[in-house]
């Protein structure tokens, strides 16, 4: 990165800011180490884009490497067990090179992480006024009474009744559906324009996940800020992506806008997945399921990591693995990796 | 609409039914801290159910975290005694029979639970697993027939009989509930209680699953209990449907008219919450957003337990608990409520 004096000018990468995507991911790689320091892959090069304002959902099953691209994103894997390797570029600044004292001045303040499991996630030892304040302070520099002003503010912005009073409780004093409240105003304490979310209303029960994933709307109205939503959940990111990636094995299969996506999927895995999912309308007849299960990380097929499970399986499937490409019946909008994508003729 | 003659049978079956909970109460004491440094609570998981299965149906029983779900069904497993009420199969009370008795009668009853990774022996063979219930009501089966029984039940809900003498931890997620399922069946049972037996399973699996559920009823005629937080699952299951809010059932009725004309707010708050895996019903008119948490169990709201989040609460939802409607009122089903919908 290029030196310069200006504070201003010295957070800003060669290339213009403006014109760089908000958040660009290319070619991420994820390996595991164990103790004996073997490394086994799990994320096979995954490249997506996150524009301004803009929610994009990353939807897998378990095991697909969704949460871990995530966690690589933010750099919160230690060196020590995982090796990353691609480029995570925000606005142009790569913070996969990011040296760790920069990194974690802009981890918070520009990008920040609503985890899945807001018990684990928040210092039980602490007061979760003291737990939102302390990340004000840490970036903002501002003294202990602006700090835990600003944070009541929050608590009640993500409508916490009685604030003031309950900044001083723990987290166990906080129902699960509270307590997530807690963590997004954590991480929208700083305004960042990144907010990546994974699986954030999975631990909740269904009416407490229509109020946080309609107080998530609202902030993000008022902060403007993008969202990464990590999900398995079909129904959920159908409700709040403007675009989504399906992952499986590590990779992604397929990209497009939502409505496309769910209206036309072009890859077999897409089809069977929104096959597969119980539905509030609809016949009642028995699901398509999809065979078999999702492979491994250390068993993955050869060629497509789809094939041994796919409807539509070819000779080239076995053999070569599919690269992520624009495709009918809207590039460059739509990426598939398939040979043989369906033919998207509007039927589902 | 047809479903409001009333067609088919009737919610109370005539004649001795399957399984019947009836003024189905349980109460735990908690809260109590050693040395009395806090008051003791009483808990009202259960709290006045009554409820009938059919034979070969699917009762769903849904509701959030803390409805009693749980209680439930360790009450009609008789596997805890309720503070009042009493669980009948086919007609008898399962904790008034002496103790060889109720042996025998567990055996109509058995339970899928939800984690298939904490709920099977990870040091126990796929074969072991599946025969170690007949191995301990020794007299249903001679001994020389338990192994061939046991590799016709892998078969019989979809696993590979070749991996019989694999370990939990070599089969993925689906196929260990597979294998509960199959330990499940062992001893030919007449009901099967499931505890949220899909909702560990991802999509592509849970709908395999979900299939070999019916497919294993339509096959034996089986009757099953299927306990899930998930509408859209039970809706894909269940015959008929219950709703559960705070220890107590507040609606009641056959699947479609559940689905089609919730009556209960709380039913219809359920069914709005459900995140539609359509975009094109984003923004769609009618989605209700509850407010707040459900109130504890400890300290339940007085009348009507919805009353603090309910947009139709008036004083009387307040002051009365509202009793189930008598099931011709609103069509197949019951609804407690002071002002149902339709």
């Amino acid at each position: 990165m290029d030196h310069t004096t200006n504070h201003t000018t010295a957070k800003a990468p060669l290339n213009d800011p403006l014109d760089a995507p908000l958040l660009d991911v290319q070619d991420l790689t994820v390996d595991v180490l164990s103790r004996s320091g073997a490394a086994q892959r799990v994320v096979h090069g995954v490249s997506f884009t996150l524009h301004e304002e803009e929610t994009l959902a990353l939807i897998g099953e378990s095991g697909s490497g969704k949460s871990i691209s995530a966690m690589a994103v933010m750099g919160l894997l230690p060196a020590t067990t995982a090796r990353v390797g691609g480029s995570a570029r925000h606005r142009g600044t790569d913070l996969l090179t990011l040296p760790e004292d920069q990194f974690r001045a802009l981890r918070g303040r520009r990008i920040a992480m609503v985890f899945q499991d807001a018990l684990s996630a928040l210092n039980p030892t602490l007061t979760v006024g003291f737990q939102i304040a302390e990340t004000i302070r840490a970036h903002e520099g501002v003294g202990r009474r602006e700090a835990r002003a600003r944070a009541v503010e929050l608590m009640a912005r993500v409508r916490i009744p009685d604030p003031a009073l309950r900044y001083r409780d723990h987290p166990h004093q906080f129902s699960g559906g509270m307590r997530q409240r807690i963590m997004i105003a954590m991480a929208v304490a700083l305004s960042p324009d990144v907010l990546i979310a994974d699986e954030p209303t999975t631990a909740l029960d269904v009416t407490v996940q229509a109020q946080i994933m309609e107080l998530l709307a609202e902030l993000r109205e008022e902060t403007g800020s993008a969202l990464l939503l990590i999900t398995h959940d079909l129904g959920l990111a159908a409700g709040t992506a403007d675009r989504v990636a399906i992952m499986y094995a590590g990779r992604i299969l397929e990209q497009a806008p939502v409505q496309e996506l769910y209206d036309r999927p072009a890859h077999p895995y897409t089809r069977g997945l929104l096959a597969a999912v119980p539905r509030l309308a609809g016949d009642t007849d028995d699901l398509t399921p999809i065979p078999g299960t999702p492979p491994g990380p250390g068993l993955l097929p050869a060629g497509c990591a789809f094939h041994p499970r796919c409807p539509d399986v070819g000779e080239r499937c076995a053999t070569q693995e599919p690269m992520l490409l624009p495709a009918l019946p809207d590039p460059p909008a739509r990426l598939v990796a398939c040979h043989y994508p369906l033919e998207v003729s509007g039927a589902r | 609409m047809p479903d409001d003659v009333p067609t088919g049978a009737p919610l109370v079956e005539t004649g001795v039914p399957l399984l019947e909970a009836r003024g189905l109460v349980k109460h735990y004491r908690s809260g109590g801290l050693p040395l009395g440094g806090r008051r003791r609570a009483t808990v009202k998981a259960v709290d006045g159910v009554d409820l009938t299965l059919r034979r070969g149906s699917t009762l769903g029983l849904v509701g959030e975290s803390g409805c009693g779900k749980s209680t439930l069904t360790r009450l009609l497993m008789a596997l805890d005694r309720p503070t009042s009420g009493t669980v009948l199969v086919e007609g008898r009370d399962l904790l008034a029979l002496p103790s060889a008795e109720l042996r025998r009668r567990r055996r109509d009853i058995q339970l899928v639970m939800q984690d298939p990774y904490t709920s099977l022996d990870p040091r126990m063979t796929a074969l072991e697993i599946v025969r170690e219930p007949l191995d301990i009501h020794r007299d249903l089966m001679p001994k020389k027939e338990r192994a061939s029984w046991a590799h016709e039940l892998l078969h019989m809900v979809g696993l590979d009989p070749g991996h019989a003498h694999r370990h939990p931890h070599q089969f993925s997620g689906g196929q260990r509930q597979r294998l509960g399922i199959a330990r499940a069946l062992a001893l030919r049972p007449k009901i099967l209680v499931c505890d949220e037996p899909v909702s560990a399973l991802d999509v592509s699996v849970q709908a395999q699953v979900i299939n070999l559920f019916k497919e294993l009823q339509r096959e034996f005629g089986l009757s099953y209990v299927f306990i899930a937080h998930d509408l859209a699952v039970v809706r894909h299951v269940a015959d008929e449907v219950a709703v559960m809010y705070l220890g107590r059932i507040v609606e009641h009725g056959d699947r479609d008219t559940v689905y089609s004309r919730p009556a209960h707010p709380y039913t219809r708050a359920l069914l709005s919450a459900v995140p539609d895996p359509d975009p094109r019903g984003r923004g769609a008119t009618g989605r209700i957003v509850l407010q707040g948490d459900p109130p504890s169990p400890t300290r339940p709201p007085t009348g009507c337990a919805f009353h603090t989040r309910c947009w139709k609460s008036e004083e009387i939802c307040v002051d009365q608990q509202p009793v189930p409607t008598p099931e011709s009122a609103v069509g197949r089903r019951q609804v407690s409520c002071h002002f149902p919908e339709n």
